[in-house]
């Protein structure tokens, strides 16, 4: 069953005079278990797909069904339920509570969690945490985290709810190559969970660790491929490790 | 989300901003704090104004002159005489004129004060008795003597350091002898020494030294306190009949008792305190709008996090309730503080400053709660910005 459905979605922006078609009739499919990368140019409407995907944005035009459930209907507060109940969030920016622990953070969604189904928080939180190695920093904040870790953390906060799949808009864009494939072999772990994950991303190397790639151009879908030749972002991250070891090892000793 | 952790949620959020919270709260530290003050000195001021009028005397009924300024006061010395051989449940009686500001000369120089006209009886109406020689009697009045008796301030200002019965005074050309010192009274509630006063045969202050023959008013005691209303019906149907008022006639007299003239006295007090809490209540508005004001800049510093509760699920009321609260927290801390201070600026007043206060529970709780109105009122604009947020303006502003 598709865990996404999207039908002729448009988004239009009207300022002024002038209107913006971020998207312009777009039809999306994502079945459960999927890793989907989306690329594109700058400007391409890949955010405004992700915003509408995640329930935080509503298309002009469309219908949306999502884990069996049609959108169109539902007004501000369903909307709020859905990203809290089915959707996990990861953002460039990271978009952490600044002053807050890293375990106050992931304790976030379940703040506001009506369901009623998901007991002890502080122990759903702090297993998120661990899950994604991060069991030994629960009191840090923020700030006292790398931006690889931070985006740790908010991929634990994305999964604490145990949501149907994740959004992740540019994850690794702020992100050095260690980082990235940190966060990228996470990703990849999860999907292996069983997790459905779509991710945007500028970068084909990035695009290289998911299983189909889709990519935007004006506000529609030019291609959508799977990905022939699959890397795993963990043995990437070994061998990186291994390699930088050496040229600090050769730096050391002249 | 439960009650509990939303305002957990709202104290973190404010106690990690100490200081400006507290900036953020003075308004209404000040506003609470002086709005009970005021509302401490008022109450303090007329309890003891109660206190000194039930000094004045037991059982007291009083009959004055209407309050108008165009009726003319009827009150004469034949009410009074017709009330000391006619009523029934009076025990002391006495009418009284008054010469406010009188230049009294004698002994060391001259000294302005009140004098007063009056019969025997008002020693024992105010229950004061003579510290040095004696009070007129009868016979005086009979003869208009010109006998005197002193206030304890009067003779000590005429008289420094001697017993001046026996020596003579004048007031305005008329020379008294003096016959009598009273003991010290001390002060009314409103500050008034009761000491400074002359006083002097009712019959010869009018003959001598007024221009008309009315007097001022009539005191009286009555016999027992449960007598009172009897007592009172009684001294109208007498005065009534004496100014011949028929039937539906207005009396142009009236009598008070000592709870009538203790909510007279404590009206003007009254209306003076009403004021100054008024004036101190708008501080309170002000400092309602001081939180406001903080709230505003602080639902827009705070956007970033107000999109990113939204993208994890929090429903537009969480994030209302969520400014709400804390806006509501912020001035019921301020409120306990303020009610702190009142208690200790009080307590000051009332222990070094010889102001007394009353500070009430009803007055304390009223304004915690008008406090957190105060919250709710001024909180409710800025959460309500907070919460219609759309949540990808929200997460992208900078
Ligand atoms: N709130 C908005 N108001 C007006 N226009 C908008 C708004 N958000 C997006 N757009 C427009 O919609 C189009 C698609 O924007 P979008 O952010 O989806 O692009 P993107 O593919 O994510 O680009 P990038 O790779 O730079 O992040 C752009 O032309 C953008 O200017
Ligand atoms: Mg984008």
């Amino acid at each position: 069953m598709a865990i996404i459905e999207l039908r002729g979605i448009q988004r239009r922006y009207e300022i002024g005079d002038i209107v913006v078609r971020a998207i312009r009739g777009l039809d999306l499919d994502v079945e459960e278990g999927e890793f989907v990368a989306i690329m594109g140019p700058s400007g391409s409407g890949k955010s405004t797909l992700m915003n509408t995907l995640g329930c935080l944005d509503k298309p002009t035009e469309g219908t949306y069904v999502l884990d069996g459930l049609d959108t169109s209907a539902a007004g501000p507060d369903e909307f709020a339920d859905i990203r809290n109940g089915k959707i996990g969030f990861v953002f460039q920016g990271f978009n952490l509570l600044s002053r807050t622990s890293a375990l106050e953070n992931v304790e976030l969604p379940l703040f506001y969690d009506r369901s009623g189904s998901k007991a002890d928080p502080r122990a759903r939180a702090k297993a998120a945490l661990t899950d994604v190695g991060l069991g030994d920093r629960l009191d840090h904040m923020p700030n006292q985290l790398s931006g690889g870790q931070q985006q740790r953390v908010a991929i634990a906060r994305a999964m604490v709810n145990d949501p149907a799949f994740i959004l992740a808009d540019e994850p690794t864009g702020n992100l050095d190559t260690e980082m990235t494939l940190e966060v990228m072999s996470l990703f990849q772990q999860l999907n292996e969970r069983g997790k459905t994950v779509v991710m945007v991303t500028h970068e084909p190397e990035v695009a290289a660790y998911t299983k189909r790639v889709i990519t935007m151009r004006d506000g529609a879908i030019v291609s959508d491929a799977p990905v022939t030749e699959r890397r795993r972002a963990a043995v990437d991250l070994d061998a990186w490790k291994k390699r930088h070891a050496r040229i600090a090892v050769a730096e050391a000793s002249p | 989300m439960t009650a509990a952790k939303l305002i957990r949620a709202s104290a973190l959020s404010i106690f990690r901003n100490k200081m400006r919270s507290f900036l953020t709260s003075l308004g209404i530290i000040i506003g609470v704090g002086s709005v009970i003050v005021m509302l401490a000195v008022g109450s303090g001021s007329q309890a003891q104004i109660k206190a000194s009028i039930s000094s004045m005397g037991t059982n007291l009924l009083m009959v004055m002159p209407p309050r108008g300024p165009r009726e003319a006061n009827r009150l004469s010395m034949a009410d009074v005489g017709k009330l000391r051989s006619e009523a029934s449940y009076l025990s002391a009686i006495t009418g009284e004129v008054r010469l406010s500001s009188s230049k009294v000369v004698g002994g060391s120089g001259y000294w302005s004060t009140s004098v007063y006209g009056l019969e025997p009886d008002y020693l024992t109406i105010k229950g004061w008795p003579v510290e040095s020689g004696a009070f007129f009697a009868e016979a005086d009045l009979d003869k208009r003597a010109k006998v005197a008796v002193l206030g304890s301030t009067v003779a000590a200002e005429l008289f420094p350091g001697e017993d001046p019965v026996g020596r003579s005074v004048r007031i305005g050309s008329t020379p008294f002898t003096i016959i009598g010192v009273l003991s010290s009274k001390g002060s009314t509630g409103t500050g008034t020494d009761q000491d400074d006063v002359v006083m002097v045969p009712l019959d010869t202050a009018v003959n001598r030294l007024m221009r008309d023959t009315s007097i001022q008013s009539i005191e009286m005691s009555v016999v027992a306190e449960e007598l009172m209303d009897e007592a009172q019906a009684e001294v109208t149907a007498i005065l009534r009949e004496s100014h011949r008022l028929s039937e539906g006639d207005d009396a142009d007299f009236s009598v008070m008792n000592q709870a009538e003239i203790i909510k007279t006295a404590a009206q003007t007090s009254q209306t003076l305190t009403t004021l100054l809490a008024a004036i101190a209540g708008v501080s309170l508005v002000v400092g309602g709008i001081g939180i406001m004001n903080i709230m505003l800049v602080s639902v827009t510093e705070r956007t970033r996090e107000i999109g990113i509760r939204m993208s994890v699920g929090a429903r537009r009321r969480d994030i209302l309730l969520q400014f709400l609260s804390e806006s509501v927290i912020l001035s019921l801390l301020g409120g306990l503080l303020g009610i702190l201070l009142a208690l200790g600026v009080s307590f000051v007043l009332d222990t070094f400053l010889n102001t007394p206060t009353l500070v009430s529970s009803a007055v304390i709780a009223a304004s915690a709660g008008f406090a957190a109105a105060v919250g709710i009122f001024f909180g409710y604009y800025p959460a309500r910005k907070a919460a219609d947020l759309y949540p990808i303006d929200a997460l992208r502003y900078e």
